[in-house]
Formats: C-alpha cells, structure tokens, sequence
C-alpha cells in the first residue's frame, strides 16, 4: 500500500517539477530520490512497518509475494533509471512528463500485482496500458513512432473490451467482485467458463502470448527505445504476475477447463517466438521476438500453478528484466542496431561486452547466471504439475533461442568493425557490471529472492 | 450481447481509426449495460429488504466509464498526431512498420 502511495504521489510530483525545475540534471536527480523514497516504503512494508494503514474493504491484499513482486519491479525500474534516463532527453522536449508516466505505470503495477477485486484488475491494467500508450507515441514526428502508438492503443482498447465483458460473465455467474466471496451459481455455470475464457485472451494479449502476439514486434520495433527497454521488461512481468494471481484465485476451481488451452497458448508462444526470432537482422526486433519467448517460459508458471511456479515466477522477473534492462541500455547507445552494428565491439569496450555477455547468457539460460534457475524453477513446477510433454518442448525452444543469442556474442567478439557507441559515462559502465553481478549472484544463491517470501 | 458483437465486428472489418475506436466504445457500453442487468438478477431475492444490494455492479459502470473517458482523451490524441503527419485516419497505413 505504501508504495502504491507513494508511487502516485511522486507521479504528480514529477509531473509539476517540469514548472520549478528548469534543467534536466535536477528533474532526472529528483526521479531517482523519489524512487529510492519508494523502494524504502517498500522494504519496510515488507518488513511488517506501515506508514499509512488504509482499509480497501478486501479489495487489495498485500500479501508478501505482491511486495516482493513490486520490490523486484521497482528495483529494476531504479536500474532503468540511472542506465537510460539520460537517453529520454533525445526523445522529445517534455522531460518530466516522461517520468511521471513511468511514476504512474509503477502505482499500475502496484494495484495489478496485489488485487483481490475484478474491479482492481481491471484498474490496474488500465492504469499500465494508457500512460504507455502515450510513451509508445512520445516520439511525435516520427511515423513509425505514431504508428505503433496507434496500434498499440486500438489494440489494447480492444483486449480492454473483451477483459471488461469477461469480467462481467464472470460477475453473472459468481454474484461478486471480489475473488474471496465468489459462489458460483451452478444454473450459470456456462458464463463462467465463456467469461474466463474471454479473460484467458485479453491477458495473453496484455503479455503478448501467441496467437495474440502479433502486435509486440511492431510496437516494440516503433516505440522509442528507451521505453521499449521498460515495457517488456518490467510491464510484462507484472501483467504475468496478474495473470498468475487471476488465474489462481478466480479460475482454479475449473481448472481441467482451461488447462489444455494454457498449455496451447505457452506452445504455440514458444515456438513463434524462438523461430522467428532467428530470422531476425535488427537486435531490437531480436529482442522484441525474444520477449515472446521469455513470455512463453513464463507462462508455464500459469500452466503449473504451484508454490514453485510462484518462485519461479518471481526469479524469472527479477532475472529476466535485469538482463533485458541491461542488453537494452547498451542497445540505445549503438548507433546502428542491427547485428552487423555491434561487429567488433569486445575490442572498442571490453568492459562492456563482457557484460552484454553475461546477459545474454542469462537470457539463453546457461548455468551460473539467473536465468538458467529460473528456467529450472519453471520446468520444475511444470513436470510436478504433469506437464512431461510441454517441458520437453520447451527445452527444445530454449536450445533455439541460444543460436539467435550466440549470434550477437559472435558479432562482438569474432568479427572485425568499428561500431559507434555515444556517450558512455562510468557510472554508466559501473551499474552495468553491478547488473552483471546481481545476475551472476542470483544464478548462484536464488535464496536471496525466494526466502524473502517465507521470512 | 448484440450490441458487443457489433462492436467486436466493427473493430475487425471496419479501416478508418475513428470508427474502430467508436466500435469499442459501443463494447464498453454493452459490458455496462450487461453489468447492471446481472446486479439486479443476481439479488432479486434480497433486493426487498435491502435497497442497496447489488450496488457494487452498478458502482463498477461508474468506474468503465470514467477510464473510457481517459481512453478517448489519449486516443484521440494519438489520431490527431498521426493526422497531421499522414493527413489519413486509415489504418491501413499501420502496414510500413513489416518489414
């Protein structure tokens, strides 16, 4: 609660910042105070220390997996800052703005990852989706910018729809919002399961899982790119986090139902997202494909619904936006994005290669980094869950993804180029190898993560 | 229900922005509609002794409405900016970013 509080507060702080402050170097200082302001709030609330206590009559449970959750997301979004703020001064001119959207997408994530009511999800999807369709469009005179803006926002609008009308089946047949009190009425049963499957599409939508997935390369490819790097990273997660809470709370009573439609949609998403993502020539459509992919992985935790899976869950946030937050910092400072862009970049910046190094292999899932536990968590969850076959399957998909990873390790190491990267600072260099570090930590202690659930 | 399925036919055949964006709004204003016909269904039996019963379905058409409201705010916007740069609402011009 308290860091939803604060969140929105710090929105509406940075949103009138841009009349006191007239540099950007105070607006970006007082982004990043504000936000340590709401990791601390966080902390202690998941140390049991409330600063406000406020009774939403059952609609929103703090339980520790929702603070930890918006822990993890506000840490990385701290990460974001101090990598790529700097760049969001060449999107456009309304500077503080820029924050305060992310400001209020923090407050979204907040409500979407600890709701208890329809009501509060569908508050906080909304809460998510619109202030990123203004930063997918931020980049007002170029076309593909307002393009993506445009199918981004029809798109979205439209999975709203079909959320809202799921919602409303779903209230016919239980006589309430609130996931707690539910009855299913046995007359109405059939309302029920029309009504989750309407919720089943707009959430795969929201996370982009295939066959609902046709948006994501386009819109990730056309947004600026530093708002890319959040959005499918930190963005994502959350809504696998409410994805997840939905799911189990709401749906597990009908679970044979929907089982074999979750397992489908985590097959279908795998195998698109890998595949494609092979044929790729830029890096940042690479890894537009590849966060389909990585939704796919983090889809088998709705399949498997277990305590696992909630671990899994978890690890799988933290350790894939930290790589992806970190591949894309890098990105946005490369003048030419495609592959051939990063020939020769291990002699120009060691440093920062070996890095990138690390987050890829993350990504690919290579044992010592995070990515490879969470991965393992996930299959794990998934075969105690009875799912052999998609396990299997998935193993598959990850043996591909590691051809399209290793292709830009090669290109930096193996190829001869002169690649231009602007402006890198060494706090710039500094925070990356502290990512780099986090993810070879948690590779190899995921306790660090998980006993916070329990303690 | 009709009215849900005219706004998803919309949204899939028609190509100009404004008339799909009009088309969700028309399934916005069917879920609403549905929202508080099932609040009163769902408590016809307590609704004599008890006015307020099934007060939070209605209160949730309060909430539909005013995100649709910030919705058109921010939609608009965005085919008011694409306007001006491509003088078409088509959206057909969404094709350039495949490739």
């Amino acid at each position: 609660m308290n860091a939803l509080i604060f969140s929105a507060l710090s929105g509406v702080i940075m949103m009138y910042s841009g009349f006191v402050f007239k540099s950007n170097k105070a607006i970006r200082t007082l982004a990043h105070i504000l936000l340590a302001l709401v990791i601390v709030a966080n902390l202690m609330e998941l140390k049991g220390i409330a600063i406000f206590e406020v009774d939403t009559k059952g609609m929103l449970y703090f339980d520790k997996f929702a603070l930890l959750f918006m822990l993890i997301a506000n840490f990385c979004t701290l990460a974001f800052f101090i990598l790529s703020s700097k760049d969001m001064e060449r999107v456009g001119r309304s500077y503080s703005e820029y924050f305060a959207l992310l400001f209020f997408i923090i407050a979204g994530i907040a409500i979407a990852s600890s709701f208890k009511s329809l009501l509060m999800l569908f508050l906080g999807i909304e809460i998510i989706s619109i202030p990123l369709y203004i930063l997918t469009g931020t980049d007002k005179l170029n076309l593909k910018s307002n393009e993506a803006s445009l199918k981004y926002f029809l798109l979205g609008a439209f999975s709203t729809g079909l959320m809202l009308m799921g919602i409303a089946l779903v209230y016919g047949a239980t006589g309430s919002f609130i996931t707690s009190e539910m009855v299913v009425n046995p007359q109405f049963e059939v309302l029920l399961v029309i009504g989750m499957m309407l919720l089943l599409f707009s959430m795969a939508f929201k996370v982009s899982a295939a066959p609902f997935h046709f948006w994501t390369p386009d819109v990730y490819d056309g947004a600026p790119t530093v708002f890319t790097s959040f959005m499918s990273t930190i963005v994502k997660a959350a809504g696998f986090i409410a994805f997840l809470r939905l799911f189990d709370d709401v749906f597990s009573g009908i679970r044979p139902e929907w089982k074999i439609l979750v397992a489908f949609i985590t097959a279908i998403t795998l195998f698109i997202g890998n595949i494609t993502a092979v044929f790729q020539q830029s890096v940042k459509r690479m890894l537009a494909y590849s966060s389909i992919s990585q939704a796919g992985f983090m889809m088998l935790a709705v399949y498997a619904l277990n305590s696992d899976a909630k671990e899994g869950l978890l690890l799988y946030a933290a350790a894939y936006s930290i790589a992806t937050i970190g591949i894309f910092a890098v990105l946005i400072k490369m003048k030419d994005y495609t592959f051939d862009g990063f020939n020769g970049l291990a002699r120009q910046q060691p440093l920062i290669a070996a890095t990138l190094v690390v987050f890829l292999l993350s990504l690919a899932g290579i044992p010592l980094t995070a990515g490879f536990l969470s991965k393992f968590y996930m299959l794990k969850a998934t075969i105690n869950a009875g799912g052999i076959l998609l396990a299997i399957f998935a193993v598959l998909m990850a043996a591909v993804s590691v051809y399209y990873y290793f292709r830009l390790i090669q290109s930096m190491y193996f190829k001869e180029g002169n690649p231009i990267a602007i402006d890198i600072s060494t706090e710039f260099r500094f925070t990356l190898v502290a990512l780099a570090g986090v993810t070879i930590l948690l590779g190899l202690f995921p306790n660090l993560i998980t006993h916070w659930l329990y303690f | 229900m009709a009215l849900f399925v005219i706004g998803i036919v919309g949204v899939l055949t028609r190509r100009n922005a404004i008339i799909i964006f009009m088309c969700i709004e028309l399934m916005l204003n069917a879920v609403n509609l549905l929202l508080v016909a099932f609040s009163k269904m769902n408590n016809l039996a307590n609704a004599a002794n008890n006015p307020s019963a099934g007060s939070d379905g209605q209160l949730f058409v309060f909430f539909i409405m005013v995100v649709a409201a910030a919705e058109v705010a921010v939609g608009l916007s965005i085919i008011v900016m694409l306007y001006r740069n491509t003088h078409s609402v088509d959206v057909n011009f969404l094709n350039r970013l495949k490739h």
